[in-house]
């Protein structure tokens, strides 16, 4: 196995364009080492990223924010000013694993596992993130809903890094939330999860956004499910249009974790809870 | 056997709650576990074992493993002994499949190298060719007339004619008429249950060190709940001679019955003799899951037959339960142990043992009783909603009581179980407000324990300090509380004394820490071996005072003469006859060694109350208390703690934790990810009530507690979420997507 510590994301992108065999990128370790240690995935290239300078910060940017590809989560969840803002991000980060993962994980990491049922994606998605992906052509911006690709892949190609998540200004009378389903109350895997983000004029949801997570081969945006609550006060008929519309979104699949039959019914279920929330954060009384 | 004196006479030590003798080793990181030893030159081990559920094995082909560097050894079942037979063949056939693997994980060959990594990468150089065969691992499916074969001719003589093969033990009980019964009552509910298979859960895996010379002789290392029995089965396994194979136990990460089993040392000592190294061989999380015992999985069908003032006037039970490829599943205790709360007139019980493409069943805690109380406690609460009659006052009325001809046979002695029942209802849990959504559920609960083989040596050192060898592996508190009754005897000090739990060449056979067995039977012994050496001392005080031996009385951690007539003598403390111990006869060793038959059978009444979300299924616990009888609780917090971990274990069973088998018969969840023990945040503080109601089989009085505390809290838990969501449950667990589901299939009607 051959480890390298690049100095930025252009030599990052440069070893891994050249590398043969299963590379992997490395931040927080917490899906690599695991998938290691269980003989599940032995990478022939290991890329370090944590030493490329500004990778674990958390810092302004055009009056959004900028998360470094290495920033944990519980760098997060102690940032104030950002969970002010986005509540619903940083609360769908620290949903992931104990207060061990929550030192080593990271939002990028969550994203390029490929998982659908990745809880950060579904808020990241929909507060309308993008993360700037780093390859011989340069860098680019590409919005989240394009990097899942299916379950444990991407879109991104050979010779391809993300470097950094943006969140973009979160505005006036705006507020999201994620909610997950899990059996127990903690340490688990989303059966389904859920985000929701929108913007009020007055009582009127003006913007929404919503991301379904573990229900299709990848975290799905709901045009369908925004649709349904844009215009209302989110009122019981424009819930119920919702529920309707999430769960028509999914396609799940039967397996240990849930039926097809509860996860398309919870996919409901998750995204009225999820826009109330975001609607009483928003400044809407409920 | 009657209580004695120092039970009205009150305790100095026993029920107070001294430290545990090995919190500092376990908060320090300083205790040996399993995996904690090492020795020089060792070797490292992995076993390959069979991804499919069932299949013929046609050829192991171990060349390339051989040639591998560092490996030093390879072994399949060529290398382990022939010609055995019984419960010895069993265990065997499941160490190291023969020429058919039985279920996903049954281990076909191993290898040792002299890296872990290397060995893993020789594992899986190992060519297995296998034949695959039709499987089935439902206990259902498997009696069906249909399903594959596991063994033909594993069936003994109980089973009736005309049953498919798989069916390898049957089981009849019971008495009176109930038939009849049922005519007398004014409701009769009948209704079917099934609950999955759960797994014990400890969190260290199996692991050992284990060398055997080409001499015959060895040593094994490991963590289990009974070396003594890991030794005997060794022996036995590897061919060589029981006294040649010293067995010393580690600490131990948690057993629940799981850990009565032997699955790897045997592995690690064919491998040791092979390579003639020492050989450590470690379980990974998946091969726990996959090849080590759940408890069984069931199929049961409940009748009883209530009056409208809350009689019970018959009661019948079948109970099937799958227990992986191999005789064994604890049908006979489901059986005994289902109605064992209530004094009936009319009670039937079958029971059928039936294999399956599973692992082979192990003991898991009170095996069996729990998923009878689920089914027949269920049953209960159903006909106390049905007649509008308190769940409590219809348990009162039936309960069995000293003198009751139990459901099984024998008639109870002294026991406690109106007692708990009454201590229940006086709890203010029981009449505490439940809010919307909320449902209570009550449940008793019932297990024999056990008393067994035991040897116990107490040793005094010439500083008035005192060493207690025991036999049985500390799974629950145990050298806390033999220290506390050897203390209580001798008149010493608790911190004077240390207990070790000591290898197999140092005691007669023990049998395994099983059975609730270890404060009642090692207690028991310890107390008599306690006793041996006050007499050893009192002998040498008398010949010092030129009395008899007779005339000298042990009081207060001192002899003294029996009274006026015996003389005056000044009282002789332990520390002052020990110190002179060997000018005065030699050591003073004080020892027991018997098999103690009078473990008291115990019960528990639990209470919980649960919150159901009826649009997502999900239960959450809200308040749990637990009521059980101890007979007489040594040290009350790690009675309180048995308590609690069964009511742990239990919840985890009833609402989360099943073994799921795909359609190819290889287990789905082979890791703690998907097989949902609960954390600690599931869990609601679990309040305990202690009752002492007394043995009258040992001297102070002790009931065995670890394993009652988990036989009612899957019925409880399943009538308070059935009263919850208004709708019966009667399958296990409860999970989410099945309490949504029986709320939607009421709904649609």
């Amino acid at each position: 196995m051959e480890y390298h510590t690049p100095g930025s994301f252009e030599d990052a992108a440069t070893i891994a364009a050249k590398a043969e065999g299963v590379t992997r990128f490395l931040a927080g370790g917490t899906d690599v080492l695991v998938q290691l240690r269980a003989d599940m995935v032995t990478p022939d290239v290991l890329i370090d990223i944590k030493q490329i300078a500004g990778v674990k910060d958390i810092a302004r940017e055009e009056g959004g924010w900028r998360i470094g590809a290495a920033v944990a989560g519980a760098e997060m969840t102690e940032h104030t000013e950002l969970g002010k803002e986005w509540p619903g991000v940083v609360e769908a980060m620290d949903l992931i694993g104990s207060t061990q993962i929550q030192g080593r994980a990271t939002l990028v990491g969550n994203l390029c596992n490929g998982s659908p049922a990745a809880d950060s994606v579904p808020a990241l998605m929909a507060a309308g993130a993008s993360v700037s992906v780093v390859g011989a052509s340069g860098t680019r911006k590409v919005p989240v809903e394009e990097i899942p690709a299916g379950p444990g892949k991407t879109n991104l190609a050979k010779g391809e890094v993300i470097s950094a998540v943006h969140l973009p200004v979160r505005g006036d009378n705006a507020g999201d939330a994620y909610l997950r389903f899990i059996p127990r109350t903690e340490m688990d895997i989303a059966v389904v999860g859920c985000g929701v983000s929108l913007r009020l004029d007055g009582p009127t949801v003006a913007e929404a956004r919503v991301s379904l997570g573990a229900v299709a081969p990848r975290v799905l945006l709901v045009e369908e499910a925004a649709k349904a609550i844009i215009g209302t006060t989110l009122d019981e008929a424009a819930l119920d249009a919702l529920a309707a519309a999430a769960s028509a979104a999914c396609n799940p699949i039967d397996d240990k974790r849930g039926t097809i039959e509860f996860r398309t019914h919870v996919a409901g279920v998750l995204a009225k809870r999820a826009a109330k929330i975001a609607y009483e954060r928003a400044g809407g009384a409920k | 056997m009657a209580p004695d004196g120092n039970m009205t006479n009150g305790f100095k030590v026993v029920g107070t709650r001294p430290k545990r003798p090995d919190g500092v080793d376990k908060v320090t990181g300083r205790a040996k576990f399993g995996a904690d030893a090492n020795a020089p030159g060792m070797l490292h081990a992995s076993i390959v074992r069979s991804p499919h559920a069932h299949a013929k094995i046609l050829k192991i082909d171990t060349s390339k493993a051989e040639s591998l560097k560092g490996v030093k050894a390879v072994v399949t079942r060529a290398d382990f002994a022939e010609g055995l037979t019984g419960e010895n063949w069993n265990i065997l056939e499941n160490v190291m499949a023969g020429d058919t693997a039985l279920y996903d994980g049954h281990a076909v060959a191993a290898v040792a190298a002299t890296t872990a990594l290397a060995a893993r990468d020789a594992a899986k150089l190992i060519e297995v060719r296998y034949e695959l065969l039709p499987h089935v691992t439902d206990v259902d499916k498997a009696m069906a007339a249909d399903a594959p074969v596991i063994r033909s001719g594993a069936a003994d003589k109980s089973v009736p004619e005309g049953m498919h093969p798989n069916v390898v033990r049957y089981h009849e009980s019971g008495h009176g008429d109930v038939d009849k019964g049922f005519a007398e009552a004014d409701l009769v509910i009948e209704e079917s249950f099934k609950t999955e298979a759960t797994h014990q859960g400890y969190i260290e895996p199996h692991a050992c060190l284990a060398q055997l010379g080409p001499d015959g002789k060895g040593e094994v290392w490991c963590c289990t709940q009974g070396h003594f029995n890991v030794q005997k089965v060794c022996a036995a396994l590897v061919g060589t001679e029981t006294s040649q194979l010293r067995v010393t136990p580690s600490e131990i990460g948690g057993g629940f019955g799981g850990k009565t089993v032997v699955f790897i040392e045997p592995v690690a000592l064919a491998l040791s003799r092979k390579a003639n190294r020492p050989v450590k061989l470690v379980m990974s999380r998946s091969e726990v899951f996959r090849a080590t015992g759940p408890t069984a999985s069931t199929s049961m069908d409940i009748k009883i037959g209530m009056t409208r003032e809350g009689k019970i006037t018959a009661a019948q039970g079948v109970f099937r339960l799958q227990g992986g490829a191999f005789p064994g599943a604890p049908m006979e205790f489901t059986a005994m142990c289902a109605f064992a709360p209530y004094a009936l007139e009319n009670v039937h019980q079958i029971g059928y043992d039936v294999m399956s493409n599973r692992p082979k069943q192990a003991a898991y805690r009170a095996p069996g009783s729990p998923m009878a109380a689920f089914a027949v406690e269920s049953v209960i609460d159903e006909l106390c909603n049905k007649l509008d009659l308190d769940p409590i006052e219809v348990r009162l009325k039936n309960a069995s009581k000293e003198g009751t001809k139990a459901s099984y046979g024998p008639k109870f002695e002294r026991i406690g179980l109106v007692e708990t029942l009454e201590a229940a209802r006086a709890h203010p849990h029981l009449t505490a407000p439940l809010a919307e959504g909320q449902g209570r559920g009550i449940s008793c609960g019932f297990w024999f324990n056990h008393g067994g083989e035991t040897a116990v040596s107490l040793a005094l050192s010439e500083d008035g300090t005192v060493a207690i060898s025991v036999g049985t592996p500390d799974i629950g508190g145990s050298r806390a509380s033999m220290g506390q009754m050897a203390a209580e005897e001798l008149g010493i000090p608790y911190e004077n004394i240390r207990t070790t739990v000591a290898d197999t060449a140092t005691l007669g056979y023990n049998e395994i820490s099983h059975g609730s067995r270890v404060t009642y039977a090692s207690g028991l012994a310890t107390i008599k071996a306690a006793r041996d050496a006050v007499k050893k001392l009192c002998a040498r005080a008398a010949a010092k005072w030129g009395i008899d031996e007779e005339a000298v009385v042990w009081e207060d951690g001192c002899a003294k003469p029996s009274g006026p007539n015996a003389g005056e003598f000044e009282p002789l403390p332990l520390a002052k006859i020990a110190r002179s111990m060997g000018r005065t006869g030699g050591p003073i060793v004080g020892h027991y060694e018997a098999t103690p038959e009078g473990a008291g059978v115990s019960f528990a009444t639990h209470i919980v109350d649960a919150e159901v979300d009826k649009e997502t299924g999900q239960t959450k616990v809200v308040r749990y208390t637990v009521v059980q009888d101890a007979g007489k609780a040594i040290h009350p917090t790690y009675v309180e703690g048995q308590f609690q971990g069964g009511a742990a274990q239990g919840i985890g069973w009833a609402l989360n934790e099943e073994y799921i088998y795909g359609e190819d018969g290889r287990l789905q969840n082979s890791g703690f990810l998907d097989y949902r023990i609960p954390v600690a945040s599931d869990l609601p503080m679990i309040d305990t009530v202690i009752v002492e109601v007394p043995n009258p089989g040992h001297p102070y009085g002790v009931r065995g507690v670890g394993e009652t505390s988990i036989c009612p809290p899957l019925a409880a838990i399943a009538n308070a979420v059935s009263n919850a969501a208004g709708v019966r449950l009667t399958e296990l667990p409860m999970s989410p997507p099945r309490i949504l589901k029986a709320l939607n299939d009421q709904a649609h009607g």
